[in-house]
């Protein structure tokens, strides 16, 4: 499972960097990243919703996101 | 050869309006007086006063023994909310309103419930009647149509369904093209908004509501007159042609609207398309990080807005886009006046394409 730790970054780097790794997983594969600036609670499901990708789950700056595209 | 500018960012404050101007340099030699003196220069001020009050009240909607003058928009909503607040203990001390409120609508009572919205920023009628409907609620408050992304608010449905709650309606971005929607127990606004000079805002307590000044005695005066009277001046002047100018820029907004995602990848316009206000349209721009993008597009002419948190003071991104669900970062918002031609607005298309890319190629983020 990868897991990208972009704690400390600033919007939109944990999402550019969350875009990079999902190319990277089969398709149904999960990547793991870690988001404390505040605007990642918004922009990573809207990223989501933007890309056909599912949000797993998201809490406490943690999300997990499955490849299904 | 310089740059040509054009603002593009009247929802943060529109340029003052010529008649304005000239309103205002007149004032300052007829209506500086205190009105509520007995003399002649006195007795001038508060003719002034009370012809610009009944202009204002007309225009907006209320009666002239209604309105009341504040030192801005802020002070306004601060004052209308703490008003109602304070004059409706006995029923609770929690208030209710939209998740896209002014935050000065949102922070002014400590305990407020913020009701969602939906993806255009429109309220859940639902969720906004269950929360007036509440035990210990002593008001509400809606915007008439919301600041940042346009969308209006259905005002009148929502203070039926509040009952003996009052309801406040933060009119200030709808104020410069119509009288307020219906309903309203409290009004708000600020002549930034229409081209008036800033430090003006508009507080209207319907006749029999109960509201009570949150300020010790004496409460703090009136706004300046002589702004007064310039925010008079320019509100009859821009409503004279609001018609004609609420369709042409409407047009412009529906141009960009239209053109912005067919011109760059990866953009979400948001907003209502339709039910909306004729001047504001927003969109966010994947990957993109706001203060560069503004910066490209400062350096090649244009002011405009932003909602991604990296443009605000407070680091925090736009709580109406988070409210939203949509994304936040690489977001730009234009808001246009009588004074923005055509060509600005196309001169706008054409640049924009290549300050996102910009951005974009810095970061790296091509074909991500």
């Amino acid at each position: 499972m990868t897991v990208l730790d972009e704690r400390g970054r600033r919007c939109p780097l944990p999402v550019i960097a969350l875009a990079r790794a999902i190319k990277d997983v089969a398709v149904g594969g999960e990547v793991t990243l870690l988001a404390d600036d505040p605007a990642a609670a918004h922009d990573v499901p809207a990223w989501c919703r933007m890309r056909g990708q599912h949000l797993v789950t998201a809490e406490d700056g943690r999300f997990v996101v499955r490849r299904v595209l | 050869m310089s740059v040509p500018r054009a603002y593009l960012d009247a929802a943060t404050a529109a340029p003052l309006h010529p008649a304005a101007r000239a309103a205002l340099l007149t004032a300052h030699d007829e209506g500086w007086a205190d009105p509520d003196r007995l003399y002649t220069e006195a007795r001038r001020a508060r003719l002034l006063l009370d012809a610009a009050r009944a202009s204002v009240a007309s225009a907006i909607g209320c009666r002239p023994d209604e309105l009341r003058f504040v030192g801005s928009s802020t002070a306004a909503r601060q004052d209308g909310m703490l008003g109602l607040l304070a004059a409706r203990s006995a029923a609770g001390s929690t208030a209710v309103a939209s998740a896209v409120e002014h935050s000065a609508i949102l922070q002014a009572v400590p305990q407020t419930v913020r009701t969602p919205v939906d993806r255009v920023g429109r309220v859940d009628p639902e969720g906004w009647g269950a929360a007036v409907t509440a035990d210990g609620v002593a008001l509400a408050a809606l915007q008439a149509a919301n600041h940042e992304v346009g969308t209006t608010q259905p005002v009148t449905a929502a203070a039926d369904a509040c009952g003996e709650v009052p309801l406040l309606v933060d009119a200030t971005a709808w104020l410069p093209w119509r009288p307020a929607p219906a309903g309203w127990s409290v009004l708000v606004g600020g002549a930034e908004a229409w081209g008036g000079p800033p430090g003006v805002g508009l507080l209207a307590v319907r006749k029999g509501v109960r509201w009570r000044s949150p300020h010790p005695e004496p409460t703090p005066p009136e706004a300046s007159l002589p702004a007064v009277l310039a925010a008079a001046t320019a509100l009859e002047a821009v409503r004279a042609t609001a018609d004609e100018e609420a369709s042409r820029l409407s047009a412009l907004v529906d141009l960009v609207r239209e053109q912005v995602p067919l011109r760059i990848p990866d953009v979400e316009v948001v907003g209502d398309p339709v039910e909306r206000l004729p001047h504001v349209v927003t969109f966010s721009c994947l990957y993109v990080d706001g203060e560069p993008l503004l910066s490209a597009l400062d350096a090649a002419g244009f002011a405009v807005g932003s909602g991604s948190a990296c443009t605000s003071s407070a680091l925090e991104p736009s709580h109406v886009l988070a409210a939203m669900g949509v994304l936040t970062h690489g977001n730009i918002r234009l808001s246009l006046h009588p004074g923005v031609t055509e060509a600005d607005v196309r001169r706008f298309l054409e640049v924009l394409p290549e300050a996102v890319a910009g951005v974009r190629r810095s970061a790296g983020v091509e074909g991500l």
